[in-house]
Parts: C-alpha cells; sequence; structure tokens
C-alpha cells in the first residue's frame, strides 16, 4: 500500500507545485484551478492510502518474499454474467439521443437505466447469476 | 555547463548561412530569419541526437540478431550510461530553452511603429484597415485582398476576427497569429524585402476555410505613400472600400491579448 | 456471485460452479453470452475487434481525404463533405480507436492477468466500459445519416465554430454525445484498471515488479482520471452554450472562446499520453522478450512513465501559442522537458535490444518499426515546443505530419501488440509470412505518407484544406503522400486476410515466444478466472525465472555469461509451426 500511496502523494504534491508556479505566474485562472483539481484528485486517495498504509499489515503483494499460499483465501467477489450492463448502457444511450433528437427518448432511456439499477442491486441481493 | 552547451548552438544560429536550411526559409523579414536560424539550430540538434539514435538503432538491429539458441547475459542496469541518457538530454534541452527565449523575445517585442495595419478576418475573407487614413481593403473568397506595407518599416498589426476563430498565416514572414473574436492580438514585423507574398487562413472556419487567401505586397517607402494617397480616393481604387463611420468590422467587445488576466 | 478463492500453495482452484474441468458459466449462449459477459478477456476482446474496426473506418475516411487532396482542385468530395470527412477521420482515430483500442482493448485482457488476477476489479463496471463505448461511437458515426451531415468542426470543435450558429445540425449534437459516452466509458476503465493493479496483485508482485506494460497502464489509467472528467464538463458546457443560451464560450454574452481551449487541451495533452504510454509499454514488452533479456532500466523506465505523466499536465497550452494569450515561457519549457524522459525510453529500448539475440518476429518488426518512427515524430514535436517555431509551423501540414508519424508509431506498436498477445487471447498465432508482408507495407507506406507532408507543411500547406488552387505545384509531394497512405491502406487489407487465412490453424501451446511475464505462465486462451496456478513472483519476470531459473537478471557488475541452453517446448513448437508456414504460404 505504501508505494501506491507514495506514487499518489508524489504526483500530487508535483502538481500542486505546478499550480502554484503557473498561477502566480500568469494569473490564468482556468489552467490554475484545472490543476489544482488535480492535484486534489491524486492528494485525497493519496493521503487515505497512506493513513491506511501506516495501520495496516503488507499485504502479500507488498510483501517481496510472499508465497503464493500465502494469498489464499477469499480474493473478492466476480460476478459471472449480467444482463444488467447491457441494460445500463442501452439506457445511457437513449439518454444521449434525447440530447439530440428530442426529450421523449428519455422515456426509454430512464427506463432502462432505472430497470438495470434496480436489477443489478437485486442481483447482488441474490448473490446468483442472470 | 548550460552555456556549454547553448553557446555553440547559439554560434551556429547565428552564422545561419552557411548551414543547410532544413526545408525552411529566411523569409522577408527581420523576424522571419530570426526563426529561421533558430529552425537551424534545433534541426542540428536534431540530426545529431536523431543520427546518434538512428545508428546506434541500426547497429543493435545488424548486429545482435539472433544466432542459435543462446540466452544473452540477462544484464538490467548501468548506472553511468543511464546517468548520462538523462543529463545530456536535460542539459540540451536547456539550450534549446535558452535559445527559444531569445529568438521569442524577438518576436513578442512590440517596438515602435510607423504604420499600423488593422487586420480584421471574417467567414470568409479579410479586411485590412489603415488607421488615420482612408484606406479599407476588403476581399471575400475568391477576391484575395492585398494588404499594402512598406519595406525597412516597423509595421504594427492590430488582429481581430469578426466571428470564429482564423489564422492570419504569411509564410514569407514564418508567422502565424490566430485572429479571436472578443481579443485584439498584436504584433510587429519588418519586412527587408520588397515583392508579392501569399497569405492564407490556418485556423478551420468553416466551410470556404480552404478559399480564404490574401496577399501580401511589400513596397518602397514612397511607393506606400503614393499607394496610401491613390487609395484615399475612391474612385481609383475600385476592390478598396471607403470607411463609413465605423473603425473596425468587429462587432464585439475587444481588448487586448494578454497571458496576464483572465484568459 | 463467485467469491474466489485462491488456492492452497500453487493451485488455484477457479471453477466456482463445482463442476471440474468446465470454465464456461452455464446458462447464456452464443449473442446472450457475448452481451452479458463480465469476463475481461471477453470483453477485451469485444474492445480489441471494435476500435480495429473503426481503425478501418477511419482509414477509409483517410483514403479519402487523400484522394481529394491528390490534385489541387479536388472534386471528388465537396467542401462540407471535406469538414465532415477530416473531423470524423480525427475523432473516430483518436476517441474511438486508439485509446480504446489500448486501454479497453489489450489492457483490459493483458494486465490482470500480468499481475495475477482473476479478472478486472469491477466486472460489471467494465461490461458498462464496453457498451458505452460501442453505443458511444455508433453515437457519433450516427452523424452522416443525418440530413445536416456528420460533425464538421474539426475533432477539436473550437469554439466559437462549434456553436449553434455556426454548426447547427444533430450532426455535432451527436458528436458531442457520442464523446459524453465515450468519455465515461474511458473514466470507467481508469477506474477498474486503478483498482486491479492497486488490490489484485498477486502475493509476491510488489508494485516495483509490475511488468512495464501494466506499469504504463496505470499511469495511463491516473491520467484518465485526471483529463476525462474535465472533458466531460467541457462538453456539458459547450452543449449548453448551445441550447440552453449560455454563453460560456461566446463573445457575445461575456464569454471567452480561448476557454474552450484550455479546457479542452487540459484533457487532451493527456490525452496524446492516455494514447502513447499503452503502445510505449507494448513496445517495451515485445522488445524485451525478442532480444531474449530483461527490460533494460527496468526502474528509469517506470520514473520516465511517471515523470512523463506528472509533465504531461502542464503543457496542454503548447497547442495554443498561436492564440497570442498564454504564458508561452511557461510551457515552452514544460513541454521541452518532456522530451527527456521520452529519450530515456528510447535509450532504454535500444539498451533493452543491446547485446541480446534478437528475434525477428512480426511482433518484434513491429516493435521495430514503432521505435523508428516514434523517433521522427518525437524530434519533430521538440521543434513544436519552441514558440517561435510553432508559430511558423502551426496548422500546417508540417503539424500533420509530426503527429501522424507518432500515431501511425502507436498503428505500429499496436499491430505488433496483437501479434505478440494475440496468441494468448485466442490460442492461435497469425501466420509470420503475411504478418511480415503486412509490416512492410505498413512501415514504409507510414514514412512515403509522412515525409512529405514535412515539406508541404514547411512550403505553407495548411492544414484542413480541400483544395489548392494557388498552388499546383504541391501536387507532386500530394500525391506521394497519397501513394503512402495507399501502401498503409494496403497493409490493413493484408492484416485482414491475415487474420482470415490463420484462422484456428496454428494452435500456439501457453508461451510460443518465451516470454517473460506472467500472462504467459497460464494457458492459451487463459481459463475463466485466469490460472489454474501461479508460479513463485520473485522478480518483474515471474515466467522467465520459471522456465530458466540459471538466467535471472543481473544487476550491473555481477558475472554470468551466455551460455547455450536448451529450448523450451513451446519454442520448439514455434520453430516447427514456422517451418510449417513456410510451406503452405
Ligand atoms: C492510413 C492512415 C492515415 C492517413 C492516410 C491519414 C491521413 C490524414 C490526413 C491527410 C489528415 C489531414 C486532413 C486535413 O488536415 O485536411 C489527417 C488528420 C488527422 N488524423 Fe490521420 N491519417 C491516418 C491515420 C491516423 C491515425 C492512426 C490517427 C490517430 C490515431 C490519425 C489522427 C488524425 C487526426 C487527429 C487528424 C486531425 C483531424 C483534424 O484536423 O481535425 N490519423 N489524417
Ligand atoms: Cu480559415
Ligand atoms: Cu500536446
Amino acid at each position: 500500500m505504501r508505494v501506491e500511496a507514495k506514487l499518489l502523494l508524489g504526483l500530487g504534491a508535483f502538481f500542486g507545485v505546478m499550480a502554484v508556479v503557473y498561477w502566480n505566474w500568469g494569473h490564468e485562472n482556468a489552467g490554475g484551478v484545472m490543476m489544482f483539481a488535480g492535484m486534489l484528485l491524486c492528494l485525497v486517495p493519496g493521503s487515505y492510502y497512506y493513513w491506511w498504509s501506516r495501520r495496516m499489515k503488507a499485504r502479500p503483494e507488498d510483501d517481496p518474499n510472499a508465497t503464493q499460499g500465502e494469498g489464499a483465501g477469499v480474493v473478492g467477489s466476480f460476478p459471472g454474467s449480467s444482463i444488467f450492463p447491457f441494460t445500463l448502457g442501452m439506457g445511457a444511450f437513449f439518454v444521449v439521443l434525447a440530447l439530440v433528437f428530442g426529450i421523449w427518448f428519455l422515456v426509454p432511456g430512464l427506463g432502462l437505466a432505472a430497470w438495470a439499477l434496480l436489477g443489478a442491486t437485486a442481483e447482488g441481493r441474490r448473490g446468483g447469476h442472470v | 555547463m548550460r552555456r556549454f552547451v547553448a553557446l555553440p548552438l547559439g554560434a551556429l544560429a547565428l552564422s545561419g548561412c552557411t548551414v543547410p536550411a532544413f526545408g525552411a526559409h529566411k523569409g522577408a523579414t527581420t523576424e522571419s530569419s530570426s526563426v529561421f536560424h533558430l529552425w537551424q539550430g534545433f534541426s542540428i540538434g536534431a540530426v545529431i541526437i536523431g543520427g546518434f539514435v538512428t545508428v546506434l538503432f541500426v547497429y543493435a538491429i545488424l548486429r545482435f540478431r539472433r544466432k542459435g539458441d543462446n540466452i544473452p547475459r540477462q544484464a538490467q542496469y548501468h548506472l553511468p550510461a543511464e546517468v548520462i541518457y538523462t543529463v545530456v538530454p536535460i542539459l540540451v534541452v536547456f539550450g534549446l530553452f535558452a535559445a527559444t527565449l531569445v529568438v521569442e523575445n524577438k518576436e513578442v517585442a512590440n517596438p515602435k511603429a510607423n504604420v499600423t495595419v488593422d487586420v480584421n478576418a471574417f467567414q470568409w475573407g479579410w479586411k485590412f484597415t489603415y488607421p488615420h487614413t482612408e484606406t479599407v481593403v476588403i476581399g471575400q473568397t475568391t477576391q484575395d485582398p492585398t494588404m499594402v506595407i512598406p519595406v525597412n518599416t516597423n509595421v504594427h498589426i492590430n488582429l481581430t476576427s469578426t466571428d470564429v476563430i482564423h489564422g492570419f498565416y504569411v509564410r514569407a514572414f514564418n508567422f502565424s497569429r490566430y485572429a479571436l473574436p472578443g481579443v485584439l492580438n498584436q504584433f510587429t514585423l519588418e519586412a527587408v524585402k520588397t515583392g508579392n507574398f501569399s497569405g492564407q487562413c490556418t485556423q478551420l472556419c468553416g466551410l470556404y476555410h480552404s478559399l480564404m487567401f490574401f496577399n501580401v505586397k511589400v513596397v518602397s517607402k514612397s511607393q506606400y505613400t503614393a499607394w496610401l494617397a491613390s487609395t484615399a480616393n475612391p474612385v481609383a481604387f475600385a476592390a478598396a472600400q471607403k470607411t463609413t463611420g465605423q473603425q473596425t468590422a468587429t462587432q464585439v467587445p475587444t481588448k487586448p491579448a494578454s497571458s496576464h488576466g483572465d484568459n | 456471485m463467485v467469491d474466489l478463492i485462491t488456492p492452497p500453495p500453487a493451485i488455484i482452484d477457479v471453477d466456482h460452479d463445482g463442476d471440474e474441468g468446465h470454465d464456461e458459466h452455464h446458462g447464456a449462449t452464443g449473442i446472450l453470452k457475448w452481451m452479458t459477459s463480465t469476463d475481461h478477456k471477453v470483453i477485451g476482446l469485444s474492445y480489441t475487434v471494435t476500435s480495429v474496426v473503426m481503425l478501418i473506418i477511419g482509414g477509409l475516411f483517410a483514403e479519402i481525404i487523400r484522394a481529394q487532396l491528390a490534385s489541387p482542385n479536388g472534386t471528388l468530395v465537396s467542401l462540407a463533405q471535406y469538414n465532415e470527412l477530416f473531423t470524423m477521420h480525427g475523432s473516430v482515430m483518436i476517441y474511438l480507436f486508439a485509446g480504446p483500442f489500448a486501454f479497453g482493448g489489450l489492457a483490459n485482457i493483458i494486465v490482470p492477468i500480468q499481475i495475477g488476477a482473476p479478472d478486472m476489479a469491477f466486472p460489471r463496471l467494465n461490461a458498462l466500459s464496453y457498451w458505452l463505448y460501442l453505443m458511444g461511437s455508433i453515437t457519433m458515426l450516427m452523424g452522416f445519416f443525418t440530413a445536416g451531415g456528420a460533425a464538421n468542426f474539426g475533432w477539436v470543435a473550437y469554439a466559437p465554430l462549434s456553436n449553434s450558429i455556426n454548426t447547427p445540425g444533430a450532426g455535432a449534437d451527436l458528436w458531442i454525445g457520442g464523446l459524453l459516452l465515450t468519455g465515461f466509458s474511458a473514466i470507467f476503465t481508469g477506474v477498474n484498471l486503478t483498482a486491479t493493479i492497486f488490490y489484485l496483485r498477486a502475493p509476491g508482485m510488489t508494485m516495483f515488479r509490475m511488468p512495464i506494460f501494466t506499469w504504463n497502464m496505470l499511469v495511463t489509467a491516473i491520467l484518465i482520471l485526471l483529463a476525462f472528467p474535465v472533458l466531460t464538463a467541457g462538453l456539458i458546457m459547450l452543449y449548453c452554450d448551445r441550447h440552453f443560451g449560455t454563453h460560456i464560450f461566446s463573445v457575445a454574452g461575456g464569454g471567452v472562446p480561448v476557454l474552450w481551449q484550455h479546457i479542452f487541451w487540459f484533457w487532451g495533452h493527456p490525452e496524446v499520453y492516455i494514447l502513447a504510454l499503452p503502445f510505449f509499454g507494448m513496445a517495451t514488452e515485445i522488445i524485451a522478450v525478442f532480444s531474449k533479456k530483461p527490460v533494460f532500466g527496468y526502474k528509469s523506465m517506470v520514473f520516465a512513465t511517471l515523470s512523463i505523466g506528472a509533465l504531461s499536465l502542464g503543457v496542454w497550452a503548447h497547442h495554443m501559442f498561436t492564440t497570442g494569450v498564454v504564458l508561452l515561457p511557461f510551457f515552452s519549457f514544460m513541454s521541452l522537458m518532456i522530451a527527456v524522459p521520452t529519450g530515456i525510453k528510447i535509450f532504454n529500448w535500444i539498451g533493452t535490444m543491446w547485446r541480446g539475440e534478437l528475434w525477428f518476429s512480426t511482433a518484434m518488426l513491429m516493435a521495430l518499426g514503432f521505435l523508428f518512427t516514434f523517433l521522427i515524430g518525437g524530434l519533430t514535436g521538440i521543434y513544436l515546443a519552441s514558440p517561435p517555431l510553432d508559430f511558423f509551423t502551426h496548422d500546417t501540414y508540417f503539424v500533420v505530419a509530426h503527429f501522424h508519424s507518432i500515431v501511425m508509431a502507436l498503428v505500429l506498436a499496436g499491430m505488433g501488440g496483437l501479434y505478440f498477445w494475440g496468441p494468448k487471447i485466442t490460442g492461435y498465432l497469425l501466420n509470420e509470412k503475411f504478418g511480415r508482408i503486412q509490416f512492410w507495407f505498413l512501415f514504409i507506406g507510414t514514412q512515403v505518407f509522412t515525409f512529405p507532408q514535412y515539406i508541404l507543411g514547411l512550403d505553407g500547406m495548411p492544414r484542413r484544406i480541400a483544395m489548392y488552387p494557388h498552388s499546383p505545384q504541391w501536387k507532386t509531394l500530394n500525391d506521394w503522400s497519397t501513394f503512402g497512405a495507399i501502401l498503409v491502406g494496403i497493409s490493413m487489407i493484408v492484416f485482414v486476410v491475415n487474420v482470415g487465412y490463420s484462422w484456428k490453424k496454428y494452435p500456439c501451446g501457453d508461451n510460443p515466444w518465451d516470454a517473460q511475464t506472467l500472462e504467459w505462465f497460464t494457458t492459451s486462451p487463459p481459463p475463466h478466472h485466469n490460472f489454474y496456478r501461479l508460479p513463485q513472483i520473485r522478480s518483474e519476470r515471474p515466467t522467465w525465472d520459471y522456465n530458466h531459473p540459471e538466467h535471472r537478471s543481473l544487476a550491473h557488475g555481477t558475472g554470468g555469461t551466455g551460455t547455450h541452453h536448451e529450448p523450451p517446448l513451446a519454442n520448439a513448437i514455434v520453430g516447427a509451426l514456422e517451418h510449417d508456414q513456410d510451406h503452405d504460404a
């Protein structure tokens, strides 16, 4: 975890320095704001990781001498298959078409999206495949 | 160390004439020849570095092709080499940057000018207005208007756009600048050669972007004065149109371009 | 849902359903299976196929563009159509081919396997990424079927040309909508890659043992997360300007047109590296494997990638030098600085080849072609980082030539990636003879197509023009460029023919190239959750260490000499295969 944290903190620090230099030199707001936001985007998760890295045991993937056996156990939950990403994608597609061709496309768009969200949640609860 | 790199580059740049042109040209203004020399400097650097890398690359390809199933030495690091090819490029970059600054400062400087031309770009044509005179030249797509300027004189250009972004580009000046709506872009140039030079819009501006031509005619000072006088009389100069009250064609509030301030 | 249990030492039980030796999920088959799959390999393959189709579509547009420019007064297409063509060419290539091919296609498939993960961290989000990308592509291309035609304001959509007065019509809105969808798809992929790399590495796979390709994908993913939200926000602003009467980018209402450029390029320059870094990674892996050596300067490679990523956020306005409203020295300096890590990479690639045993397979040829072409593009890029030289060449064909040297280098590396990893994904090799033919067409075509453009640009030919009636002398060079484009087109045909010809012909075994990283440890194609067993991971080349325990990487200065060794079985198979191909090709 420590390397991940340092990576993000380092990038964030660099963007911070750049933001300061840029803004003081150019007084140009748009770029200054965007670089500042870039800094935050690195520092926030970076400090979270750092906080954790000081409080947790090194994970097997952080241990150069780990054996494969140390990874035994539940890695995570991986859904086998699901129709809902497709459904949600189609919903988003219709929502975008609504931006172009008219508001009524929102009906299928939001409908599909709602179905996908409900379905995916239920699927997660059920813990099975479609 | 930095000077060490910048010096030979600068020296090469200054002795430009004996150095190959690398596809570019000296152009017709004082600024364009500085740009040309910078171009040569960069090109020499590129040829040296590119040539060096290509030689290494081709050598490696020829020399190390597979001959059987040997496993080569699994070397992964060579600190001195890595340091060298980190440090040398940094020095080169400093040199290039220093040379860039010199030419850039020349180009963005606004020395005192004797002649001013307001250049206004619009879809799809150009309008050249000569302030404090009656002269205005306008041309649309197929009319290719001509901007006349005197030789050996600092000419100050005020560049604006009426609608979308256009690009004011004259190859003989080795220079281009956007004509932005709402922004007054200013630059100064000094032509050192007389002649007819072609210019063209380089920034996509819609349907007839391909046909947004204009010309720049650099003439002697006396010819320039004569031309101004002749065009002041609208009858004598058919292609030009007389200003009728309005000073520029901009419909939008225009403020001077600067990197300081809100955009 | 499947709780994946990692194994008692050395054996992973990936079979979540309990029925032995059956890797597929029960139930759906055929198209439904494809639609519902959340397996990163299936999704990645869909991504790869879709993006190659986009490459072909974008390539067709390019061929039409080149045909039009073959004469000074080309009449093949109208001025209006020409604007649509280059806009859609650029948009399809950048938004729908290069990025998705790399981070949605190959990275999606390879990264989890390279780090020993069973899948991407968020499989359903991954599937959603693909559907958003596919529908976004369709949305953008739908523009051609609307009354006003497709978007025609260039792939950068500069305000105020892109507002509703100058570009009315559905084509422009479809372009915005398509980009919104693909933008979100990219963001989700970025999230997924980062999470996968941070959380799903196998035991012993420390950060500094990740293969360079994975490293590059990590930096790419972080850049995606930094850059794409900015583009999405900009697109929403643009849409509001077009339809809801806001004046964010219009002078008349007090807005600032240049703001669009700031926003666009704040995304756009990192995007350049989002496109490039994955392909750098592919080339790195290929060059190392076919030199039979570890990546030279692994650590400096990682730091070069990181510093390219870091610097790339501070250079956006080098695309805006000629606006006259940006801080020239700052952006010039930052842009020149990027040349340093880029140079380090090039030297590392050559260092990897140095004293190696180079095997010129198609993949290797493609990677070497990439290296050379990228070198040219990189050197000409340095010119453009200098404002005076940019004033001189901006918006001329010099710039077109520069970035095509780069992007065609990426196409070369990408093709190398397909020849290299394709067997891992499909289980079958592509024919090497066709591969070589394809390489030479692609490589020579690229140079013939870009080189005249450099000269044309210096001669003053602006980009995005449909005709050049005043300068008929440009015809000869344009013809050469068109000829090069035709060669590139032929190379694509050869590729398609090769895929058809080699279809399921040459089974490849687990590790046909005697490759080094973890993905070559598992079967080709890998099982559903990627591994039956994992080797001990003690370096960034676990598979190599396993196969050649006596030939681990050496630190500088330690001993060790090249020794003879028996080719591994897989290698022998390939040898026999090549032999076989010579007969039937
Ligand atoms: C067969 C290969 C290709 C050919 C023949 C080709 C040809 C061209 C030409 C002639 C232009 C200039 C159009 C003009 O300014 O009038 C152009 C523009 C462009 N190309 Fe390509 N290209 C090829 C491949 C690619 C690839 C692989 C990419 C990116 C991954 C790409 C990205 C672009 C972009 C971004 C533009 C700028 C579009 C614009 O000005 O808005 N091209 N291409
Ligand atoms: Cu134009
Ligand atoms: Cu850039």
